[in-house]
């Protein structure tokens, strides 16, 4: 069935069994690829093709929502009879709103997909990880990674009348390379697979690999870092879930009190931009509001949070089309965050560095303070010790405690902002950036 | 049906060249219900239907998913997974070769007292909104949040060698917290642990044994109480963890450690490697003489999170030494695996998160073997930390160096529990650490608790895996790290 044949079917059973008017479905389908590869070989190979359908009801001031991947007449009837029935046996919430409704419904024009990608073989995947594994075993090393493909269709419609859908491709390539005591490590993503370069990506990690072979050990100290992209995604990236109207308003935030005051270096700002060429995702939200662009952080200063309706209604608020699939807890979230860049090439930052640390990439992220955002983590695969101004050795592993907050204060340098991939949180488009005073306070084994 | 569907794929999958093929077909059902503040939160629940087919063909590994269950779906999903598999020789280095494993029929399903999903979802809510009203009673608690989740899943298992096995499993899972921000600072306290609670193997018989609604008042009290408690000091002190929080350490710092499949490299590029290179294997000293573990799916160990009758090999479960007296005696093993430590036989962990994902090695019940020790000689130190409840956790990609911070911590002296500590963390060396050991609570205080949400594997999977554990006691350990000046 498509899309709109689902939608009807779920409205008519949900008026005609059950006399019940508003309805909202989501329906997403799907199928992602993913060639996994260790120890110079692939060794997991895998394939899904999946549907879920989600149906909301409304019923005066209550909501509930059920979900199935059953999508025949049966199970589509079985999947509206519960959400009828979940909803039927909710308390009254006096907060909850209609259903959303088509006024200002112009969706921005994003343009996320790609047959090739959507249509790559097990055999195309095969051949490129093959050739990455050649190069790093060219240098002596051992590869492991992965090599994804992945395309997604979604669909928010309602009986107010939103029909909102979006598809999208996705590529994604990831690489380790390791040799006796050292490692290295690449990754990146986009919508066409043709925008990947593998053998590119194979090549720079292995030759992080072997720069940071025998690393030397120093104290854990708070120093200077040189924080490649992929490491400022998955460290700064932790504090974005903040920027929500209900985390506001429920007090844990770290920018309760903090809205409208300096706290970064004025070189700082971060905006949602679901528009910008190198982000992904849909342009409308949980409840089908489009998403605008959000300026989160202007000049160092935290300027605004994102809304859901439910949360612009509370706050008197217009709402920005950032909100979670109803009903939840959490209200909504930025998901297309870009942090605007500099000038400086990563090559600079070293080069003006009379003591410090280069970092590839920071692992196994959490938060150990709430309102000071400090984070503890580990550094990986390629960590370099810079002095006068070059990288003169591969680094033992450090532990770091660090709050994110701070070291948004204290950014010297910044490059230019490109897509960054990671894998403590989604991919986000970001600059290496230079910070001084990181607190690494622990050195590991490795 | 489920069964059909099984017997459909193995047939269309088992073409030359196809030296072994299985497939797992999961019908799985849940509920998730949370509130907060006096409203409810989440509502919803979820039913799934899909297949899973695993072959070996040109001795590669192939696996598709499909929940398009007609037969030319299934048809195509058969053929795409020997399609994907007969890829993988464009970067082969070996044949892939399975330790031998009988051929099992068998049907199981856990125990379930009371069916929660029978349960009014009124009266879940009632509950849940009880426990918020009585958290916010103490003014300065500015947020309330609980949940229950519960979810029902039936696997049809069927493998090429001829084994047919019908396991259904209900897991309950449910718990509170409250916050409070004050003076720039956020504190949280919940209950029965953090991060949702408490998840066992049961039905809604484990919500009732929690007895929630009793423990609210303390734990608002305590919430609030941190606020104006010291700031836990940086140091080296002698350690008491309380059992939900060392059952995330033995996860961390032992559990994943011991995974065959991330010891001989299949995990370096997302989860890591581990320090338990197999020449450690019988000559490591892991722990102290008293740290005994075990790696048991068995249902003698209880509903955990990693109990079953088989796993998704089709293997029977198991109990197997981890630790033994404070040497490292085994690793998790698969049937592909289990020749890399000289077994002829894999140990039975191979678990996958759904329908769609292949099966890994996960921690089944990885517990630690109660002690000898009363709880008073536990707390009998002159001067000691004693820290409840997790707040995060963090370890090398290895597992050698590690860090927690708890919610909560008190002074020990002299035995006696002192002031109260806010903030508290500490941190180690993996085996420093398990080596420091020197007191564990008997069997009276061993709680089996459950984590509802490990991640492992390209696409991730989320498991629930369960850890045995009662309060125990470690010496001259790091503590205040997480906030060092």
């Amino acid at each position: 069935m498509t899309a709109q044949q689902i939608y009807e079917a779920v409205e008519l059973c949900a008026s005609r069994r059950h006399g019940v008017r508003d309805v909202e479905v989501h329906w997403r389908s799907g199928s992602e690829s993913l060639t996994r590869f260790a120890n110079n070989a692939i060794h997991q190979n895998v394939s899904e093709t999946s549907h879920a359908l989600s149906v909301r009801i409304v019923i005066g001031k209550r909501t509930a929502r059920a979900s199935t991947n059953r999508v025949d007449l049966a199970g589509i009837e079985r999947c509206v009879e519960q959400a009828v029935a979940l909803t039927k046996a909710m308390a009254i919430d006096e907060e909850l709103l209609p259903l959303y409704e088509p006024v200002e419904a112009v969706y921005p024009a994003v343009d996320r997909f790609d047959e090739p990608t959507a249509e790559c073989s097990p055999e195309a995947r095969a051949r490129a990880v093959a050739e990455a594994i050649r190069i790093v075993e060219e240098h002596g090393q051992t590869a492991a990674g992965i090599y994804s493909t992945e395309h997604l269709t979604e669909t928010v419609c309602n009986s107010r009348g939103i029909r909102a859908m979006h598809r999208e491709t996705m590529a994604r390539f990831s690489i380790t390379a390791m040799a006796s005591d050292s490692s290295g490590w690449a990754k990146a993503s986009a919508v066409r697979s043709a925008d990947l370069d593998p053998a590119a990506l194979a090549r720079s990690a292995a030759s992080k690999a072997r720069a940071s072979a025998n690393p030397g050990e120093i104290d854990a100290a708070p120093y200077t870092v040189i924080l490649e992209p992929s490491a400022v995604l998955d460290f700064v990236g932790q504090i974005m879930p903040d920027f929500s109207a209900t985390s506001l308003a429920d007090q844990r935030s770290f920018l309760t009190g903090r809205l409208g005051k300096p706290l970064f270096h004025p070189m700082i700002a971060i905006a949602d931009d679901v528009t910008h060429p190198l982000q992904c995702g849909s342009p409308f939200d949980g409840e089908g509001v489009p998403r605008r662009i959000v300026p989160l952080v202007e000049a160092g200063v935290p300027k605004a949070v994102v809304y859901s309706r439910g949360a612009a209604a509370k706050a008197s608020a217009a709402p920005t089309g950032h909100g979670l699939e109803l009903p939840n807890d959490a209200g909504e979230t930025p998901e297309n965050i870009v942090i605007a860049g500099g000038t400086s090439s990563v090559e600079e930052m070293v080069a003006s560095t009379e003591r410090g640390v280069l970092v590839t990439r920071l692992w196994y992220i959490r938060e150990v303070d709430p309102y000071d955002k400090i984070m503890t983590g580990m550094t990986r695969d390629g960590t370099f010790l810079v002095e006068n101004g070059k990288v003169t050795c591969g680094l033992r592993n450090f532990r770091f405690n660090q709050s994110v907050l701070e070291a948004l204060a204290n950014v010297e340098m910044l490059g230019p902002a490109v897509r960054a991939s990671g894998e403590e949180t989604f991919d986000m488009v970001v600059p290496a950036m230079k910070i001084r005073g990181f607190g690494f306070t622990e050195v590991t084994r490795f | 049906m489920p069964r059909d569907y099984a017997l459909q794929a193995l047939d269309t999958a088992l073409r030359p060249g196809v030296t072994y093929a299985d497939v797992r077909v999961i019908e799985s059902k849940d509920r998730s219900l949370s509130t907060k503040n006096g409203r409810a939160g989440t509502a919803s629940s979820t039913e799934q239907l899909g297949l899973g087919i695993r072959v070996i063909a040109d001795g590669c590994w192939g696996f598709a998913a499909t929940d398009d269950l007609t037969k030319a779906g299934i048809d195509a999903a058969a053929h795409l997974a020997i399609g994907i598999a007969r890829s993988g020789a464009l970067a082969k280095k070996h044949d892939v070769e399975l330790a031998g494993e009988d051929a099992h029929q068998a049907v199981w399903t856990s125990k379930c007292e009371i069916d929660p999903f029978a349960v009014p979802v009124e009266a879940q809510f009632a509950h849940l909104l009880d426990i918020d009203r009585e958290l916010r009673r103490r003014k300065g608690i500015t947020m309330a949040e609980g949940s229950m989740q519960f979810t029902r899943t039936r696997q049809i298992f069927a493998s090429s060698i001829g084994s047919f096995i019908d396991q259904t499993r209900t897991v309950s899972g449910a718990g509170y917290s409250a916050y409070s921000f004050q003076n720039d600072e956020i504190q949280k306290r919940s209950y029965p642990t953090s991060f949702g609670g408490q998840y066992q193997q049961q039905g809604y018989e484990m919500v009732r044994e929690l007895d929630m609604l009793l423990h609210a008042p303390r734990i608002a009290e305590e919430t609030l109480a941190l606020h104006a408690a010291d700031q836990c000091p940086e140091g080296v002190f002698n350690l008491i963890l309380e059992s939900s929080q060392l059952g995330l350490q033995i996860h961390e710092s032992i559990g994943h450690p011991i995974e065959l499949d991330r010891v001989l490299g299949s995990e370096a590029n997302y989860a890591g490697m581990s320090f338990l290179t197999l020449d450690q294997l019988n000559r490591l000293r892991y722990g102290s003489d008293i740290v005994n573990v075990v790696c048991d799916a068995t249902e003698s160990h209880g509903p955990g999170l990693g109990t079953f009758a088989f796993d998704d090999e089709g293997v029977p479960a198991q109990c197997v030494d981890i630790i033994r007296n404070g040497e490292f005696r085994g690793y998790m093993t698969s049937r592909e695996t289990a020749a890399a430590v000289g077994a002829t036989r894999s140990n039975g962990t191979m678990r996958a998160a759904g329908w769609d994902r292949l099966p890994l090695i996960r921690m089944t019940n990885v517990s630690l073997i109660p002690g000898k020790q009363k709880l008073a000689e536990v707390f009998d130190v002159d001067h000691g930390i004693y820290m409840e409840t997790n707040k995060s956790w963090s370890i090398d990609d290895k597992r050698y160096n590690f860090q927690f911070g708890c919610e909560i911590a008190w002074e020990i002296k002299n035995g006696k529990r002192g002031r109260m500590l806010k903030n508290p963390t500490y941190s180690g060396i993996s085996t420093e650490f398990w080596n420091s050991c020197d007191a564990i609570a008997g069997p009276e205080h061993w709680t089996l608790w459950g984590i509802p949400n490990c991640g492992k594997g390209q696409p991730e999977q989320v498991m629930g895996t369960g850890h045995g554990a009662s309060p125990s006691r470690f010496r001259n350990v790091r503590v205040g790290g997480g906030y060092s000046e």
